[in-house]
């Protein structure tokens, strides 16, 4: 296909809006948190970081913060066990059915959210458990176990199986060949899973929704105050601070597992 | 060299010899929770829809009805509730389908592979930015002090005011799902062998022909599968509805949520969910009878 000068430079403009609509909501939010006045508009007048602080000392925010720090944690932790663990055996072992246990594994990031989360609500209504964080957690680590799955079985697919074959070979135990051979070529992937789990944990808000119960998370008392439209300058510095919050790991992920095809396929909600 | 042999060897000798075993020993933590958790909760999902509601203590009671399909497929509230949700879906689809396929084709096939990088990157980085952070930005920006309204009168231009309409949703849905849309066309774009467009060139085709002939096909299945991404965001969203959308906004997503956890609904609840799975699943059967899927 051969394209004029012309029409390519179209292409490019048009690319360029493209970037500039991606970004520029992200541009507004963050200059938003830094206006002084209560009511968010254009021309920003007096610039501050007032609202910060005011987020800072508030200790609704505070005590929702912690949670979203602890459940996001534990989630986390769960999903590197158990999405590595999924990921290890899929890739090595052949069963009946895998093919059906690989589909039904993305599922939960598959199905949108909200069937996910009223599902797990239902369950806990039928079982009489009571919401509290840990069912928070187990919401979580539901999903976030999708993506490291995607993450640690993209590396294994790409690494050949030899490596390991050779170190058994030369006399290593299997707990040895584990420790010093497999660990070793996985270990970015696991890394660059777990950070994505985390700032999936950190920022959502559907299937949380319906698993919080009483208790708010930092993405539910941003969505809460954005509902009632109160706090609204508190909510722009918050929300910037999730946003620095999430970019941080993710950028890193994507930094520790460049040129895997995994990284862009695996956002879901 | 010792000749004694530990537990622990002892053990790993036996797990050596039985790769079932190690299989299941590995399979069986992360697969228990699956079922357990995920699965079961599905069944959970699908039991509560045919319970109801004790109008009095407002306690489930387990008990066996229609009433709440009955409910769904009978009042006409539902009817144009699941009507304007499926049309946004579809709305929102084809604008992302429009935006995406320039926008890729530029990256994968005109840019050069430095700013091939930037741009992606660019691109991905919404993706896994804060979902709340972005909805909340066109909040800002479309309310009608907001950024675009104040930008507009600035430059003498006239005002719009689509704050809380069914137009501010269909740009925000469009806005959160376009990263969806662009990762898997410009996967299917970068799959195309360029010497198959110099080919189609030397055999004196077009540029539109090319398209038409030789990339549409090749990357049909990606736009299909990004579409799956957007139908099924945009079916199960409530947070845009409830922020950006107005009265007249009522989608399953948000109708899902009223009852849930406004209406203290559960059964119902769950009736509506099944019913946004159902719409899902005729999607998928729909895109599988046109062939979308033959090429995967």
């Amino acid at each position: 296909m051969r394209l004029s000068r012309l029409t390519r430079g179209g292409f490019a403009v048009f690319a360029a809006l493209v970037v500039t609509f991606v970004l520029a909501p992200l541009l507004v939010i963050v200059l938003f948190a830094f206006d002084k006045s209560n009511v968010q508009s254009l021309p920003i007048r007096h610039w501050t970081t007032h609202w910060f602080a005011v987020a800072f000392n508030d200790p609704a925010v505070r005590s929702a913060l912690w949670l979203s720090v602890k459940a996001g944690c534990a989630a986390t932790l769960i999903a590197l066990v158990l999405g590595t663990l999924v990921a290890f055996g899929i890739h090595r072992f052949r069963f009946f059915g895998r093919d059906t246990v690989s589909l039904l594994l993305v599922l939960p990031i598959a199905l949108p959210g909200i069937v996910t989360g009223l599902a797990l609500q239902s369950a806990f209504n039928i079982t009489h458990i009571q919401l509290s964080i840990y069912t928070i957690i187990v919401g979580h680590a539901t999903f976030c176990m999708v993506v490291v799955f995607n993450n640690v079985v993209a590396r294994l697919r790409r690494t050949s199986t030899s490596l390991i074959e050779a170190s058994s070979d030369l006399g290593a135990r299997p707990w040895q060949t584990f420790r010093l051979v497999t660990v070793p070529m996985l270990s970015t992937a696991i890394i660059a899973g777990g950070l994505l789990a985390f700032a999936l944990s950190f920022d959502e808000v559907i299937v949380t929704t319906f698993t919080a119960g009483a208790q708010n998370t930092l993405p539910l008392w941003i969505f809460g105050a954005i509902l009632r439209g109160q706090q609204l300058p508190e909510v722009n510095a918050v929300v910037v601070f999730v946003l620095i919050l999430t970019a941080v790991p993710i950028a890193y992920a994507a930094r520790i597992s460049s040129g895997e095809r995994s990284f862009g396929s695996t956002g879901s909600k | 060299m010792s000749t004694r042999v530990t537990t622990r060897e002892r053990l790993g000798a036996a797990l050596w010899r039985r790769p079932w075993l190690r299989g299941a020993l590995i399979l069986s933590p992360p697969l228990m929770w699956f079922l357990v958790v995920y699965l079961a909760s599905l069944v959970a999902l699908l039991v509560t829809a045919f319970f109801s509601v004790n109008s009095l203590t407002g306690n489930v009671v387990y008990q066996w009805t229609w009433s709440n399909f009955s409910q769904i497929f009978t009042q006409s509230v539902y009817e144009t509730i699941i009507l304007r949700t499926v049309i946004m879906a579809v709305l929102v689809t084809i604008t992302d389908a429009l935006i995406a396929l320039p926008f890729a084709f530029f990256i994968a096939k005109i840019a050069s592979r430095r700013s091939r990088q930037a741009f992606l990157a660019l691109v991905f980085l919404p993706l896994w930015a804060s979902y709340l952070a972005r909805v909340y930005a066109w909040i800002n920006i479309l309310s009608n002090h907001g950024v675009l309204p104040s930008l507009e009168s600035h430059l003498g231009l006239p005002v719009t005011n689509v704050a809380y309409t069914n137009v501010a949703m269909w740009i925000v849905f469009s806005y959160l799902w376009l990263p969806f849309m662009i990762v898997p066309i410009y996967g299917a774009f970068e799959r195309v062998p360029d010497s198959f467009l110099e080919a189609s060139a030397d055999l004196g085709a077009g540029a539109w022909f090319t398209f038409r002939q030789i990339l549409m096909p090749m990357i049909l299945p990606g736009i299909v599968a990004g579409s799956i991404f957007t139908f099924s965001l945009t079916l199960g969203d409530f947070i845009t509805p409830l922020l950006i959308g107005g009265s007249s906004s009522n989608f399953i997503g948000n109708a899902i949520y009223d009852s849930a956890i406004n209406g203290g609904d559960l059964p119902f609840a769950a009736a509506l969910a099944f019913v946004s799975i159902a719409i899902m699943a005729l999607y998928l059967l729909l895109a599988r009878l046109a062939g979308a899927f033959e090429a995967i």
